[in-house]
């Protein structure tokens, strides 16, 4: 704390300080003049009330086959940007990957380092170097890997296992309901991955590992995202090359109908579920 | 002028939120407290899309009733806005979120000053 | 419809893809995919480019169904096509030669994930380039801000991760700033394409309601997006992220990354607010001063720093300064001579990274005073880093000295600020030449440089044969070499015949409103 406390630091910390509320009680004068401009709250003559959202509600239903205007609106008429909100929770997801996640080889700097002894040995096996027991030992403590054994709550467990089913259910119907009412990939994803992080919080991680793990998430990440990305290419294709989709509406208010969103709100369900499980996974225990 | 304060109310909440939530991400020095005004500042945009696209006497924008009068309806755009801005602060949140456990677990502080204090102490041992 | 203007579309997807695929690939194999994805773009984007320059107009690409005000879409002029074209070479050339950084100072098990966040980055930044829709450019600015993240901490340690953390708490005020500006324009307009805005802002302002409003949230979108690309007073990450990271890294950040800010910028100008409402709000006056003072302060503490990648980076602090100054003198000839220097920034600064990661090795940094005399172990380095320097400097026969001229001639009949930016200018340049040129005095120094590793080589110690490893391999060196000489060549090659570039801005610009 050396520099906290010299003086002329001090002194300019405050002066810092200073500067910086005026600057910041600037900022909330000037929005809240910009919202006394606004047009009025809740009145029907706000400018976003013109062609734009007309025909999203009046030819949405024709168009999208979706009865929810809201998931029509984001899956179908504005799927570009929605396309990139799924990318940067995917951009999210590496970079979270490459912070926390605890791999299995040892890095360069311990592969080739023998000891001595090691090489008289002839012992191959690179887990019994001191080097790579420091390594362990440093990973360790960086990232407090979380101890196997849990401790056996039988309030949690029991609560547990009567309520995880229920979650998994009503997240699944959230997801497969997304274009006939409130709902839909992400809001039932998050929903499903929150039954997951409660089912490995009380059943231990390992039994979640079992059909949950690095691979399989991978997998399915892989999978959901490439789907997504495949249809959307070719319905932003067909759409600019004025080629006709193909793809059937279906009878709206079915839970097979929309086209296309349908399909995407399942693949996204899928990446937002399996990207909030080893959100908690890794900050966790540093692996998925 | 009251009237017309009233007439913005949510709007001059969402202002006042929008800027709590900015100067606790910049003064703040708890990581923890910077994360919480990402947050407070997302969520003020999102009142203000949501009142902005509220109309009274409408309804949400799902099919009820067969009507598919654009009056019957509240504005779709700032809904579909909201959800793809949630998705976008949830992604930098746990990106954030991610980065503070790992300074925390090598620096064992959540002071941002502080840990920029020992990277500094740390670079200039490892210069030496 | 010609099959060419399905090209933005496509290069955008390809990246996706390529990013997508990297996810589940080996490291090498991730490495092929993403060079050749990302080849295939800069093919595609040159060809784009070069149809768009006969056929001298440009076009809106339906992103699906619908048309405009429904539906997204995406544009594409000569303007989009060249910033497309520099943003490819910048990420082709940066993993090429970084392989070196790439494969010694990544986690063996994440050298995928750095190819993936390169690809994430070039699809989210032409995605940027290409966007004709406001909200899709915050959306995409939000993926480039965390590709950008994910570039700087690649390496793993607490001093990168201690600076990205940094970099995103600045980034995330400028996208809170962007996008409450954006919603603020939404609620007076009540559109979202850009087209539609400009039609609606425009009528606004001649009616003279909302003008107070329109002045802020111009202000605030403008203030947002100069610090997401780090003008000088909300420069303070910049030295440490651009120092910290890995070379490949550093080299896409300054070169590409800050640059699709400004380029966003410069798209708001002219095609959300209009040019003459933007003059109107003098929001040009205060980039212009931010500007200037971001060359000069910036070059100071590039005298001060001792590191040379800490001394680089904040001569991009001053770079971004003139790409600034040249937005604010508030002409056409001043914007062409924005987005030049940006293109020849993005090339030179780029190259001055690349080629001192032969330097430093696997350090961090290296001390100003400890490169003495590398200029005879890595000639083909030192020749790179000498004509980016110069570049730099604005030696003429560079591309650097075009765009200072460029400036110079541009602010030209603007009164008081003729004044300003010729003498910032000047003072730029006299400060710039005193940093570099210590540099490069030093780089060919004779004395003082003592071959350790060969010495440790011939004593052939195990530390050596640690060392080793940490060293490029032959066909690295020549990779490296090869890719640095094609930046220097372009360099000099803008330099001596800047005609066809600047054709091409200047009628891109005309075009782009």
């Amino acid at each position: 704390m050396k520099d906290l406390n010299n003086k002329d630091n001090r002194k300019l910390y405050l002066i810092f300080r200073i500067v910086a509320s005026i600057l910041m009680v600037c900022l909330a004068a000037s929005l809240i003049i910009c919202m006394l401009d606004m047009p009025g709250l809740f009145s029907s003559e706000h400018p976003g009330e013109n062609i734009v959202a007309e025909r999203y509600i009046e030819s949405g239903i024709e168009e999208t086959g979706a009865v929810n205007f809201v998931a029509g609106m984001i899956l179908d008429y504005r799927a570009f940007d929605t396309f990139g909100e799924s990318n940067v929770l995917f951009a999210a997801t590496i970079c979270v990957m490459v912070l926390l996640l605890v791999q299995k080889p040892l890095p360069r700097k311990y592969r080739r380092k023998k000891t001595p002894d090691a090489i008289e040995g002839s012992d191959s096996d690179s887990s019994k170097l001191p080097e790579c027991k420091e390594y362990y030992e440093e990973l360790r403590e960086e990232h407090e890997i979380e101890p196997k054994r849990i401790k056996n709550d039988v309030i949690l467990k029991t609560v547990a296992k009567f309520a995880v089913p229920f979650i998994l259910i009503f997240g699944l119907y959230v997801i497969l309901n997304g274009h006939l009412s409130p709902g839909g990939g992400f809001s039932g994803g998050a929903i499903v991955g929150s039954g997951f992080i409660l089912a490995s919080v009380s059943f231990g991680f390992d039994k979640m590992e079992r059909f949950l793990n690095k691979r399989s998430a991978g997998i399915i990440t892989f999978v959901s995202l490439m789907v997504y990305c495949l249809a959307k290419s070719y319905s932003f294709f067909t759409g600019a090359n004025h080629l006709e989709s193909g793809i059937p509406l279906g009878t709206p208010g079915n839970i097979l109908s929309s086209g296309l969103i349908l399909i995407l709100n399942i693949c996204v369900g899928l990446v937002v579920a399996c990207t909030m499980y080893s959100f908690f996974s890794l900050m966790r225990r540093g692996k998925i | 002028m009251l009237e017309q304060i009233y007439n913005h109310f949510n709007d001059i909440v969402a202002a006042i939120l929008f800027v709590i939530g900015f100067s606790n991400l910049l003064f703040q020095k708890n990581l923890i407290k910077k994360i919480i005004g990402i947050n407070i500042m997302d969520v003020s945009i999102y009142l203000l899309l949501a009142s902005q696209g509220y109309i009274s006497g409408r309804i949400a924008p799902i099919l009820t009733d067969g009507s598919e009068n654009a009056v019957t309806y509240i504005n779709p755009i700032p809904s579909g806005l909201v959800l793809t801005g949630i998705v976008v602060s949830v992604s930098v949140t746990a990106l954030m979120l991610s980065m503070t456990v790992r300074l925390y677990r090598k620096y064992k502080t959540l002071d941002l000053d502080e840990i920029l204090m020992k990277v500094r102490r740390e670079k200039e041992e490892s210069e030496k | 419809m010609d099959f060419v203007m399905n090209f933005p579309f496509f290069s955008i997807m390809l990246c996706m893809f390529a990013a997508l695929a990297t996810f589940m690939l080996g490291r090498k194999a991730a490495g092929i995919v993403a060079k050749a994805a990302i080849s295939i773009t800069l093919i595609m984007s040159v060809v784009l480019t070069a149809w768009l320059h006969m056929s001298g107009e440009s076009f809106v690409y339906m992103m699906g169904h619908f048309p405009a005000p429904w539906g997204n879409e995406i544009r594409a002029g000569e303007l989009e096509g060249i910033m497309a074209v520099f943003t490819c070479i910048i990420a082709l050339l940066s993993m090429t030669t970084g392989k070196t950084s790439i494969r010694t100072q990544v986690d063996d098990t994440k050298q995928n994930l750095f190819y993936l966040i390169t690809c994430l980055m070039e699809a989210s930044l032409l995605a940027l380039i290409y966007t004709n829709d406001i909200f899709t450019g915050y959306v995409f600015i939000e993926i480039n801000t965390i590709a950008g993240c994910g570039l700087i901490m690649i390496k793993n340690t607490g001093r990168a991760i201690a600076s990205a953390v940094r970099y995103m708490v600045v980034s995330l005020v400028g996208s809170g700033l962007f996008l409450i500006g954006t919603t603020l324009l939404y609620s007076i307009t009540g559109h979202l394409l850009m087209e539609n805005i400009f039609d609606s802002v425009s009528e606004l302002f001649s009616d003279g309601s909302h003008i107070v409003t329109l002045t802020i949230i111009t202000a605030l979108m403008t203030v947002g997006l100069s610090i997401k690309s780090g003008l000088f007073p909300f420069h303070l990450w910049i030295p440490d992220a651009y120092a910290v990271s890995i070379a490949p890294s550093s080299a896409m950040l300054s070169g590409m990354v800050s640059k699709g800010y400004i380029f966003l910028l410069i798209k708001l100008i002219y095609r959300v607010i209009g040019f003459e409402v933007f003059k109107e709000t003098g929001v040009f006056d205060l980039i212009f001063i931010a500007g200037v003072a971001a060359m000069i302060m910036g070059s100071v503490s590039a005298i001060r720093s001792e590191h040379l990648r800490r001394m680089t980076a904040y001569s991009s602090v001053s770079q971004i300064g003139y790409i600034f100054m040249g937005i604010g003198i508030a002409n056409d000839a001043g914007m062409v001579a924005a987005i030049f220097h940006i293109i020849t920034h993005g090339l030179t600064k780029s190259l001055l990274f690349m080629s001192a990661s032969s330097f430093t090795g696997k350090k961090e940094d290296i001390r100003i005073r400890d490169i003495k005399g590398m200029g005879h172990k890595h000639p083909v380095s030192s020749a790179a880093f000498t004509a980016a320097a110069l570049s730099i400097v604005g030696f003429p026969l560079f591309a650097g000295f075009i765009a200072k001229m460029l400036l110079a001639n541009a602010s030209f009949g603007e009164g008081y600020k003729m004044y300003i930016a010729i003498c910032a200018i000047a003072i730029s340049t006299i400060l710039n030449v005193i940093y570099f040129f210590r540099c490069i005095i030093n780089l060919y120094a004779f004395g003082g440089f003592e071959d350790k590793d060969r010495e440790n080589s011939i004593a052939g110690g195990d530390t050596a044969k640690e060392e080793a490893e940490f060293l490029p391999t032959r066909y690295e060196r020549i990779v490296h070499g090869v890719s640095v000489s094609v930046l220097a060549v372009l360099n000099l090659y803008i330099g001596v015949a800047p005609k066809l570039l600047t054709s091409i801005l200047t009628k891109g610009l005309n075009v782009f409103n």
